[in-house]
Order: structure tokens, then C-alpha cells, then sequence
């Protein structure tokens, strides 16, 4: 079969195979939990707990009303010990919860629905909302919202994301190979709110393990597994429906706008878990790789974790790291430290050493035309960045900047080493206040 | 933890190994067949010719870059570069001096005064050219007659007409050289010139490492190749006159490693069609009608300066502005 793809793009070392072939290992919770509480975008939660109060494995730590968020939970059972301003992985001091684990992991008590049939739309969106299931792809946006487009809007296919086109990251691909069944229970519950829809998992083809294990999992469905071409970013969710569908979203739109809704891996994961057992977004799968990782591999991590006590579990770094990365190395986000807790959006901790952390020295833009061929949005990052640089907002807004998503392959095959992205970011917040 | 060695900064953390560096080396590699094949047709002058210009370019950009503080960029290869074409558009046959003003025009004037690489419009290494051509017209066209017999005697000075100058006059058709002769080396000509082959070599070695593509190489020989199928000139059958309007002059030097300068060729696909099809016409319309026999360096100048607005009009089909209508395939 042809594989399926997108246009441009590129073809980065995917430094899989440290990671790939070793089952996912647990971390052992640790004494001290740490729970940022936010850890969606959007509405500030309310902190439902205060200094001495008992907390049971599953309880909500926070919550909100607004429609835009969901609860944080509380991944152990214990003590809170301090609700105060703690350091996120972002580098900033946030509102956080501190827990200290009583090493007996008492549950509250989980309502279980097996049969998904007895529950309506509304329960199964109130129930994945309950459950605090955020899209662990990284961006953190609440599942139950992705889940409820306007009425107007038919959702034609789901497409359940396991590309995993980061290089490093072998998260999914290893929950695809050891629960491809809970995927897919999952894909059922997503199914139920949009029964006319087709549904997909597409992986991408460095994955036969798990393109094998899910086909599987699959037979007798009409489920298809799909096999995309390895290509960065094949995941990104403009790139994923054009490459299943054939579809574009018009600048400005969502993928719900052309009937598609995408699904990561570990978050179809989590909706199994929160409908149909009713276990609340209490770990996540987390990928820890890099140079300066002697024993890589991915870890079953409890939210609030330090990633101090998951680098040990990885056997340790001998010295100072170059880098820190969360998420992956094209699109994650640098940090200071690793006295920060694992969120629900830590994909993967990547340690470099120094020599790979080492960024190039910035020299002028030859013209290449490089950023071009690789842009999968087709925009001319070389006048994005000029603009941007020049401060021309208006040429910046003329050649489309905000349909920039960010891939960072413009500035990953740049010869003279131009901070592409960095400059586009800047100009889209820029752009955005200008609105 | 906190640790000032930790490196914050923004994605993407990797990088492709290419490097401006690296690029320019690819280029200085994809010139040695040339360089070979002028060597043997012209002599060990030839390596003389090509130190003075490597030479100077280098020279010139560091004392630029050193005297106006500015940071040094010679090692990006860049100068070197623009030295070897330089050599490769003159004649065996000139006197030292030549080269060095050459190289004083390409990277003080063209390249260093519109801001230093990528910022020039004009391709350097060709305005050296068409300027050294136009003040020195006599030096810049006296080409020996190469042949590997020059490595047994002297190199005797011979003005002799080359196939471009031929096919203008349409006179003397049985002076023209083979094609086997044009394709291999051993015609008349600046030193990069002179092997076809060489430059081919070249040129697809570029293509193979993805330095450049083959949209202008192909449009613009592709051009010249049909109007000069198309308009004979005296008594040539259409074949043969396209043969040698494809195979003389610098054609491929041109198309291959000028055209595609970067800086001064349009960034995006449509837009190096247009850049090399407008090349290949006006360099056809200046070896037929204008006033000299060969056009290929008029030809690229005239379309460095169009770029930018080639640029303008020409840019890619954006992700998610045009609908396409295609449904789900399965
Ligand atoms: S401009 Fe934006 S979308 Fe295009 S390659 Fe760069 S980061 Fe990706
Ligand atoms: S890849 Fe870098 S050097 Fe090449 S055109 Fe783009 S910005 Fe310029």
C-alpha cells in the first residue's frame, strides 16, 4: 500500500531505537509529590484543598467551574503537606499543591461503566471531563471540549494519532504495542459521541511492532490502521488529516471544520480509563532519552513527580546536563532544572550533553531557499524571519505567519543556523496583540 | 539543581549538519572537474589565474570585514567560491592584474557594499566578468587554442574564433569544431569553460547533494536548446545548430553554477522556472541578434535584477488557502 503523507517536511535521525524495543518500567512514587495546578490551557482551577488535609489516590486536588478546564487529582494517597508557589517546568514559580505520599495508594472509590451503552453523550463528556483527560500530546487542551464541537458540525473521522514524529519519543509507540486494547476501548468511547464517523489509527511506518499489534487488536472492525510515511511532522494535526483525508483546514479553522477530530495515543488511553473504569488522570507514559541517559528508556510516571526521581529511575546522569527538554527535541521546551514534577503534558525529559546542546552561531540568511522546500505550511520562513526581525508587522501578517505551526523544520535544515521559529514566535504574539 | 551550564533555548534542539560551510564546499568540489579539464587544455597558467583570484576574493572580504569591525566571514568559503568562478570566466591568457580587479569588483563592490553574502542582487563573480569584458574587451577574448599539444611547447597567444562568434556570422561553418570536441574540452574559451563533461559533472554532483535543483539548470539549457532548434542561423540543419548553442560558450559554467547562486536566483519553485527559461531566452537573443556573440552573462544579470520581483509575484500554494474538494480516501 502507498504510504500515506504530507507535502515538504523533513527527515531528522529519529534516535528511536534507544527507547523503542524496552517495555514501559514504573517509577516509584515518590515521598514528595508536586502538582502544579494548572496543567490545561485554559481557566485557572480553584485549589479545593489546604495544609494537613488527608488526600486519597483519585481525589480532586482542583477544580473549576469554567466550562474550559478540567480537575487535577491527586496521583497518591496522603498528606498535603504545602499550597504554595512552587517551580514548573516552564522556568516560572506557579500555584502548587504538595503532597506527601503515605506509600499506600488508597483510592478513592472508581465507578465503573462497562457497558457504554447505558451512558448518554452528555455522562461520557462529563465523565472524560471528571477525569481531568487532557491531550497528552503536549499541548494540554481539555479533551471533553475537543469532544463537544457545535452541533453544526459533523464530525466525519476520528483519527487516532499515533505518529509520534518526534524524533526520540517512543511513548506511544510502546503504549500501542503493550495496550493496544485500550486504545481501542477508547476509539469506542470517542465512537459513541460520533456514531457516523469512520475511524483510524495512523502510524507512522518506523513503527511495524505496533502497526502489527494494533491491526490486530483491530480485525473484525471496521477500524483502520493506517500506515504513514516517516516524515516529520507527520503528527501535527494539519499535516495528519491532510495526509489521511486529503483534506486542507483552511487557515484560521480547526480540524473539527472539515469533520475531523485527532486523538493522541495516550490520551485515548485515558478516556478508557476514566469512562469506562473511572480512574482519573492519576500517570502518564514518559519517554527519557537523550546522551546523558544511561539507561533510557519510558517510564509509567505518577503526575507530580520531580523529574529528579525519574532520571534516577533512568539510572542517573553523571554530570551536568547541557539541556533539558521537555517533549521533543524539534517542538519541546528548554528547562532549568530537574527539581520540577512531571505534568500531564511531559511526554519525554531528554537530556543532552554539552556538545549537542551547543545551538550554531547564527550567521546572514544565503538564500537557500531550504526553510521553503521544508515548510509542511508552505509559508517563506527567510521573509517571516527578515519581517519579524525588522519588526514589519504588517509583511509578517502579508505572508501568513500565523499559519505557522510552529514544526520548527525550517529552522532544523537552516545552513546559516537562523533562529526561524524563535522569530516567528515572537511576531505571532506580537501579531495576536496587534488583533 | 539550578545550574547556569544548563543551555535554555528555543526550539527545535536539533539541527541538520549542513552549514553555509559545508554548502560552499560542495560548490569548490563540484568545480575541481572543470579545473581539471582546464589545466589540461591550458596549462599550469591556469592554477596561476586561480590562485590570484581565490586569492584576492578571500583578501579583499577579510580586509573588509576586518576594517569596518564587522565579523569575519571568510570561512564560510563564500569568497573562495566567487574566486573560482571568477578564474573560470577568463581567459588563460591574461595578464595578472586582471583577476585581482575582477575580484575587487565581485566583492567589494557587487557582494561586501549591498551587505556581505546573501544580500547581493547581482551574481559577484559574473559582474566581474561583464566588467572586466567591457573595460578590457581586447584582453578578455584572446583565447589560445587549447589543445594537449601546449604541453610540449610554448603557449602561443592565438586569437581564434570560437563557435558562438562563428554561428553569429554564419560564416565559416567548416571551421566548426565536433561536437565530440565541444562536449569533451578543447575549443576556445575562458577556463571553466572550455569541457562541457566537466561542468555536467559538476553540476549533477550539486544536484545529487541537493545544493541546488535542476528547475534552472533545465529550464534555462532547455530554452536555448529549442530556439535554437526552432531559428537557424546559414546553412546548419536545426540539430546541429542546437548541438552547438547547447555545447559552446558558457553555457553550462551558467546554467549550473550562476544561475543557481542563491542570493541572486528566486527562492521558490515557479519562480526558478521563470528564472531560467528568461536566462535561456535572452541569452539566445543576445547570441542571435545582439552585439556580441555570447549572452549567458547578460542573460543572468538581467534576471539577478528581476528576482526580487520574481520573488514577489512567485510564491508557493499555502497549506490551507485554496480548497481542494477531495473526499476521505481509504
Ligand atoms: S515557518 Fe512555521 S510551519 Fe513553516 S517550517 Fe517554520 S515553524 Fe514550521
Ligand atoms: S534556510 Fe536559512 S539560509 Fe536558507 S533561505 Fe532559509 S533562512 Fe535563509
Amino acid at each position: 500500500m502507498r504510504k500515506l503523507t504530507f507535502k515538504h517536511g523533513i527527515h531528522p535521525r529519529d534516535h528511536k531505537s534507544y527507547t523503542n524495543a524496552i517495555p514501559i518500567r514504573m517509577v516509584e512514587p515518590p515521598e514528595l509529590l508536586y502538582f502544579p495546578v494548572q496543567q490545561h490551557i485554559g481557566a485557572p482551577l480553584d485549589i479545593l484543598v489546604k495544609p494537613g488535609d488527608k488526600v486519597l489516590k483519585g481525589q480532586k486536588l482542583a477544580d473549576s467551574t469554567a466550562p474550559v478546564s478540567v480537575p487535577l487529582h491527586s496521583s497518591v494517597s496522603g498528606t498535603v503537606k504545602d499550597v504554595g508557589m512552587y517551580m514548573h517546568a516552564s522556568g516560572v514559580k506557579v500555584p502548587t499543591v504538595v503532597v506527601e505520599n503515605d506509600g499506600q495508594d488508597t483510592c478513592v472509590e472508581f465507578i465503573e461503566h462497562d457497558d457504554l451503552d447505558a451512558l448518554s453523550k452528555e455522562d461520557i463528556i462529563k465523565l472524560i471531563r471528571e477525569g481531568g483527560v487532557v491531550g497528552m500530546g503536549g499541548a494540554g487542551f481539555p479533551t471533553h471540549i475537543k469532544l463537544s464541537p457545535p452541533p453544526e458540525k459533523e464530525i466525519r473521522h476520528i483519527i487516532i494519532n499515533g505518529s509520534e514524529c518526534e524524533p526520540y519519543l517512543t511513548s506511544d509507540h510502546r503504549v500501542m504495542v503493550e495496550e493496544p486494547g485500550m486504545i481501542i476501548e477508547g476509539l469506542h468511547v470517542i465512537r459513541k459521541l460520533f456514531p457516523q464517523a469512520d475511524a483510524y489509527v495512523a502510524i507512522e511506518a518506523n513503527k511495524p511492532d505496533a502497526i502489527e499489534t494494533m491491526k490486530a487488536e483491530v480485525e473484525g472492525t471496521d477500524i483502520g490502521v493506517l500506515t504513514m510515511q516517516t516524515k516529520y511532522p507527520q503528527g501535527a494535526e494539519k499535516q495528519l488529516i491532510y495526509a489521511v483525508t486529503g483534506k486542507e483546514i483552511p487557515s484560521g479553522s480547526l480540524p473539527m471544520d472539515v469533520g475531523c477530530i485527532v486523538i493522541n495515543i495516550d490520551t485515548a488511553t485515558a478516556i478508557a480509563r476514566a469512562v469506562k473504569q473511572g480512574i482519573p488522570l492519576c500517570r502518564r507514559i514518559v519517554t527519557v532519552s537523550g546522551t546523558m541517559v544511561s539507561k533510557p528508556g519510558n517510564f509509567s510516571v505518577r503526575i507530580g513527580t520531580p523529574f529528579s526521581t525519574v532520571i534516577e529511575a533512568a539510572g542517573g546522569i553523571g554530570a551536568v546536563p547541557g539541556k533539558i527538554i521537555m517533549g521533543g527535541p524539534m517542538m519541546g521546551v528548554a528547562g532549568h532544572s530537574l527539581d520540577v514534577p512531571v505534568v500531564k503534558a511531559t511526554s519525554s525529559i531528554l537530556l543532552f550533553d554539552q556538545e549537542e546542546a551547543k545551538a550554531g552561531e547564527e550567521s546572514p540568511c544565503i538564500r537557500c531557499g531550504r526553510c521553503m522546500s521544508a515548510c509542511p505550511i508552505q509559508l517563506r520562513p527567510l521573509y517571516l524571519n527578515a519581517y519579524a526581525l525588522k519588526g514589519d508587522w504588517e509583511q509578517c501578517q502579508k505572508e501568513n505567519m500565523m499559519d505557522c505551526i510552529e514544526c520548527g523544520c525550517c529552522s532544523y535544515v537552516c545552513p546559516a543556523k537562523r533562529h526561524l521559529v524563535q522569530s516567528i514566535r515572537v511576531g505571532k504574539q506580537q501579531l495576536a496583540k496587534r488583533k | 539543581m539550578e545550574n547556569h551550564n544548563v543551555i535554555v533555548s528555543s526550539s527545535p534542539h536539533i539541527r541538520a549538519k549542513a552549514s553555509t560551510r559545508s554548502i560552499m564546499q560542495d560548490v569548490l568540489i563540484a568545480l575541481v572537474p572543470s579545473l581539471i579539464s582546464g589545466v589540461i587544455f591550458y596549462g599550469f597558467r591556469v592554477l596561476w589565474i586561480l590562485a590570484l583570484s581565490i586569492g584576492s576574493c578571500v583578501a579583499f572580504e577579510y580586509l573588509w570585514q576586518h576594517l569596518l569591525k564587522k565579523p569575519i566571514r571568510i570561512g564560510d568559503l563564500s569568497a573562495a567560491v566567487t574566486g573560482v568562478l571568477l578564474a573560470f570566466n577568463l581567459p588563460v591568457t591574461v595578464p595578472w592584474w586582471i583577476p585581482v580587479i575582477g575580484a575587487f569588483v565581485s566583492i567589494i563592490i557587487v557582494k561586501e557594499l549591498y551587505g556581505g553574502i546573501g544580500s547581493n542582487f547581482m551574481n559577484p563573480a559574473m559582474v566581474g566578468r561583464v566588467f572586466l569584458s567591457v573595460s578590457w574587451p581586447i584582453l578578455m577574448t584572446q583565447f589560445c587554442e587549447p589543445f594537449i599539444g601546449h604541453w610540449f611547447g610554448t603557449t602561443d597567444v592565438i586569437t581564434s574564433a570560437t563557435p558562438l562568434a562563428i554561428l553569429k556570422s554564419g560564416e565559416g561553418i567548416e571551421g566548426l569544431p565536433s561536437f565530440v570536441t565541444l562536449f569533451l574540452g578543447g575549443v576556445g574559451g575562458c577556463i571553466g569553460e572550455t569541457s562541457a563533461l566537466a561542468l555536467l559533472l559538476g553540476g549533477l554532483y550539486l544536484v545529487y547533494r541537493r545544493v541546488i535543483n535542476l528547475r534552472i539548470p533545465l529550464s534555462f539549457v532547455g530554452a536555448v536548446a529549442l530556439l535554437s532548434f526552432l531559428f537557424t542561423n546559414g546553412s546548419l540543419s536545426p540539430f546541429d545548430n542546437m548541438m552547438y548553442h547547447v555545447l559552446s560558450g558558457g553555457l553550462f559554467l551558467g546554467a549550473f553554477f550562476m544561475a543557481t547562486d542563491y542570493a541572486t536566483s528566486p527562492v521558490a519553485a515557479s519562480g526558478q522556472i521563470i528564472m531560467g527559461i528568461g536566462c535561456g531566452l535572452i541569452t539566445f537573443m543576445i547570441r542571435r541578434f545582439g552585439g556580441y556573440p555570447e549572452g549567458v552573462s547578460y542573460a543572468i544579470l538581467l534576471m539577478n535584477v528581476a528576482t526580487p520581483l520574481i520573488d514577489k509575484v512567485c510564491k508557493p500554494k499555502k497549506y490551507g488557502y485554496v480548497r481542494r474538494g477531495s473526499s476521505a480516501k481509504k
